[in-house]
């Protein structure tokens, strides 16, 4: 095995881990999330046509695949005459695609809710949306963090897909290495190893985290 | 109105689920300061009634005025706003007490007066400590409601719902998913609430306590108000064979 390539290129694949995969991610996580709350909203506002506008997104979302929609905003859109440069488009690609993932989760959670929260806030005089603010999405939050920090960790190994519009992510530095120096296996594996250390991380400040928000929850 | 109107009244309040007519055609008159029993068998309409009062629930039909507040009358053409503002009037205490779990005791009971009142922070959790040490929960103020036994919990219930300074208490089977030896504590507390001057409707199975607090007891069934008196008359001598019914029942259970 080549050690030295192995060190060699430990640097520049980490450095692109930290300051590409990582930002990315967190980037179309936090813009997603948000995107997928009014998608949820939406979804249970009781508005048939909101809601069929939310059903209709999240299956569109959900029914095609990630490099399909990242392609499409990258190379397809120019053809209608809008450019977006590599890191942009990688960005809205995967805030789109989570927001459609997250907002079912996000329902899902807000429905969990037992109905007498909502009549409790009713009750001493909130209207829907302070209940909602107040009751409601402090105990949805605390029952979607184990589906949504799933959906954080897929989206961190799904942001490699990025190298493929050229961002100069963790795998696209794998890429450029590899072919570089024509060892392939040692050089993806390696890539591999750097993924699988990030996804390690991420489940143990999950786990922490859940404890965290689970000390004053019935079981 | 004036001061002599009753602090409460409902006429003709219908309301129905799908094909369920649950409430035919209710009358209420409340006075101020007065204890009100609801009683009446499984299913005829005692929760929808109090839902109602609350605004928790849309009545199809009828009348409803608070003194000194619109008549809101519940036809096809009832304004939303109109409907809701009913909850500032009363307050419910519920049967599996909906607390906020995610809340302290004290923040449970800050949250209305803060959030909903606009009172000042430092006012709204010196009157809740206040509440909380009436009802013997002074010490739990910074527990979370998971760490209570159901009647503390309802205790909590209660006081949140006092925090609101409400003109109308709603209290719906208060004890009923109470372990039995958990009842009394209750009962004690809202028995001092009646004794001062709290106006309040109690939704209730424990008869010899609607007797001994009650200043009315209302006996519905089957959606409709079959008779309405003092304590004594309705259950001791009531006029109406279903209500005879209902408390023999519940007096000789087998
Ligand atoms: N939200 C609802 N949707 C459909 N049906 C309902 C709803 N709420 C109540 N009902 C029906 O209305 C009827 C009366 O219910 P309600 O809860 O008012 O009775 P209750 O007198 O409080 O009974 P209990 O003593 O069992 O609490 C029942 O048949 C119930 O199934
Ligand atoms: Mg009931």
């Amino acid at each position: 095995m080549d050690w030295d390539l192995v060190l060699s290129s430990f640097w520049p694949m980490l450095s692109g881990g930290l300051t590409a995969t990582i930002p990315l991610a967190l980037a179309s996580f936090a813009l997603g999330l948000l995107l997928a709350l009014v998608i949820a909203l939406m979804r249970i506002s009781g508005q048939p046509v909101l809601s069929a506008i939310a059903r209709f997104y999240v299956s569109v979302i959900r029914g095609t695949p990630l490099l399909v929609q990242l392609f499409v905003i990258f190379y397809g859109l120019p053809s209608l005459g809008v450019t977006i440069d590599p890191w942009p488009s990688a960005i809205i690609a995967f805030s789109l695609n989570v927001a459609g993932y997250a907002a079912e989760i996000l329902r899902a959670a807000i429905l969990s809710v037992p109905k007498g929260q909502w009549e409790a806030g009713h009750t001493i005089g909130m209207s829907r949306t302070l209940t909602l603010r107040r009751v409601i999405l402090p105990q949805a939050a605390r029952v979607s963090v184990p589906p949504l920090s799933n959906t954080f960790i897929s989206l961190v190994k799904d942001t490699s897909l990025a190298s493929l519009i050229l961002v100069g992510e963790l795998f696209r530095e794998a890429q450029q290495i590899a072919a570089f120096s024509q060892q392939f296996m040692v050089v993806y594996i390696e890539a591999a190893a750097i993924y699988w250390v990030f996804c390690l991380v991420l489940s143990v400040g999950q786990s922490a985290l859940e404890k965290r928000l689970d000390r004053y929850v019935a079981r | 109105m004036s001061p002599a109107d009753p602090l409460l009244r409902a006429t003709a309040l219908q309301k129905s689920f799908g094909s369920n007519q649950v409430l035919k055609s209710i009358d209420l008159s409340i006075d101020s300061g007065l204890v009100v029993a609801l009683v009446g068998p499984s299913g005829s309409g005692k929760t929808t009634v109090l839902r109602c009062l609350n605004g928790l629930e849309t009545p199809d039909g009828g009348t409803v005025a608070f003194r000194g507040g619109p008549a809101l009358d519940f036809g096809p053409k009832v304004s939303k706003k109109d409907a809701l503002s009913l909850r500032d009037r009363s307050a419910m205490v519920f049967q599996t007490y909906n607390l906020f779990p995610h809340m302290t005791v004290l923040e449970n009971v800050v949250e209305g007066p803060v959030q909903v009142q606009k009172q000042p922070r430092r006012e709204a959790i010196a009157n809740a400590e206040r509440l909380l040490a009436r009802v013997g929960l002074a010490d739990k103020r910074d527990d979370h409601p998971f760490n209570l036994s159901g009647g503390q919990q309802q205790r909590v219930g209660i006081v949140r719902a006092l925090a609101l300074q409400p003109d109308l208490l709603l209290f719906d089977e208060p004890t009923s998913a109470l372990d039995p030896e958990l009842v009394g504590e209750v009962l004690t507390v809202i028995k001092e609430l009646a004794e001062e001057d709290w106006t309040m409707v109690i939704v209730t199975h424990e008869l010899a306590f609607a007797r001994e607090v009650a200043d009315e007891v209302v006996f519905m069934d089957d959606g409709v108000v079959v008779e309405h008196g003092h304590p004594d008359q309705v259950l001791r001598n009531p006029r109406h064979e279903r209500t005879r019914r209902f408390v023999d029942r519940l007096l000789n259970p087998f």
